[in-house]
């Protein structure tokens, strides 16, 4: 199951529904061509913005490319810990 | 008259393109419209053999563009189907042979005389993609509810938009309504979802296509097939009537979609609104 699955959760997979989810994140990865590579960097710079307001779960964190509500998204799911009190 | 310049095409080879604008091609004229179709698959030319005019080329698009012949001398006047009209692609060039600009100066050449022009794109995103859209004032992909048409489906969307086109309109061919209600096949709103463009016609996975390419008569010369009620809805749609999508539940039959409707007087509701697979 991909992030977006798991983030709007479904108990009973259907092949058709794999297809759907699957169709979603690869026309936006498409349309936006950014490499793996690049991927991860835009996930690590997410991860250092936020951590620096809130305390986050580095290696629960994960972004995804997809498409919903006919936009292209890119999606960050970050786990909090607690909010950094100043 | 002035024609409405209609492209059928795709991105992915073998969804349909052919079989869709030989069978809206004669629908049109079944309603009395003047329509020509063209060819534009140079080189892999399938439109005269769908549409069972293959005996009758003499001259071809190319001979035309390129002045081999006069424009009436390629026009092959279908004499089953009174208005309908085909110029056959050539098959011993390629799609490098014309540009954008002969096809649309050859098309303006055509607009008085018609109600509709419709142009049968090859597949892919060059030459041949691009002289197919150039002189359109509609287009409509056609694609299937598996992944890789839905993807290049959306490749081309994209590519209209670079373009500045007019939105294009979604044909979804080969569905089967047994394998969307086990949860195996994609159903219509997944793939509008996806797309996001406006649906115009949703075409079942019937053997009644094949045979009909076989004998070279488009659906729409023959009864009793949903396919070809289908692709009649298209044109309807095309000439600007607001048709209810077809109720594909009971496998696809026609016997089906009339149950409904005089079967449930009472319910004339259930007949008129779209129903489970529905668009």
């Amino acid at each position: 199951m991909n992030l977006f699955t798991q983030l709007f959760g479904r108990s009973k997979v259907k092949s058709k529904d794999v297809a759907k989810d699957r169709l979603l994140a690869v026309l936006v990865r498409d349309r936006i061509n950014l490499s793996s590579k690049e991927m991860e960097q835009v996930k690590a710079d997410i991860i250092e913005v936020i951590s620096r307001y809130i305390e986050v779960d580095k290696d629960g964190a994960d972004i995804a490319l997809t498409k919903a509500w006919r936009q292209n998204l890119l999606i960050a799911h970050i786990p909090i810990i607690s909010a950094i009190q100043n | 008259m002035s024609a409405t310049v209609v492209t059928i095409t795709s991105g992915k080879g073998g969804v349909g393109k052919t079989t869709t604008t030989a069978n809206l091609g004669a629908a049109l004229a079944a309603l009395g419209k003047k329509v020509v179709a063209i060819d534009t698959d140079i080189g892999l030319r399938n439109l005269d053999v769908v549409m069972g005019l293959e005996n009758r080329i003499v001259f071809d698009l190319i001979n035309v563009i390129e002045g081999t012949c006069r424009l009436r001398q390629a026009l092959i006047r279908d004499k089953r189907l009174e208005g309908l009209y085909l110029i056959p692609a050539a098959q011993s060039r390629d799609k490098n042979a014309i540009t954008p600009g002969d096809l649309v100066d050859l098309v303006n050449q055509l607009r008085n005389d018609f109600d509709f022009i419709l142009i049968d794109s090859p597949a892919g995103i060059e030459q041949g993609f691009k002289n197919a859209i150039a002189p359109a004032d509609r287009v409509l992909i056609v694609t299937t509810p598996e992944m890789s048409a839905i993807r290049d489906a959306d490749r081309i969307i994209g590519l209209l938009e670079a373009y500045e086109k007019n939105p294009p309109e979604l044909i979804i061919n080969r569905i089967r309504p047994e394998m969307v209600k086990r949860g195996q096949m994609l159903h219509t709103e997944d793939v509008t979802d996806v797309l996001a463009i406006k649906l115009i016609g949703v075409i079942p996975d019937e053997q009644s296509i094949i045979v009909s390419t076989n004998q070279g008569r488009p659906l729409v010369m023959q009864n009793g097939s949903t396919a070809g009620q289908a692709f009649r809805n298209i044109a309807l749609r095309l000439i600007g009537r607001d048709i209810p999508f077809i109720n594909m539940e009971d496998n696809g039959s026609l016997l089906g979609y009339f149950s409904r409707i005089w079967g449930g007087l009472g319910q004339s509701k259930a007949a008129v609104q779209p129903q489970v697979f529905e668009l």
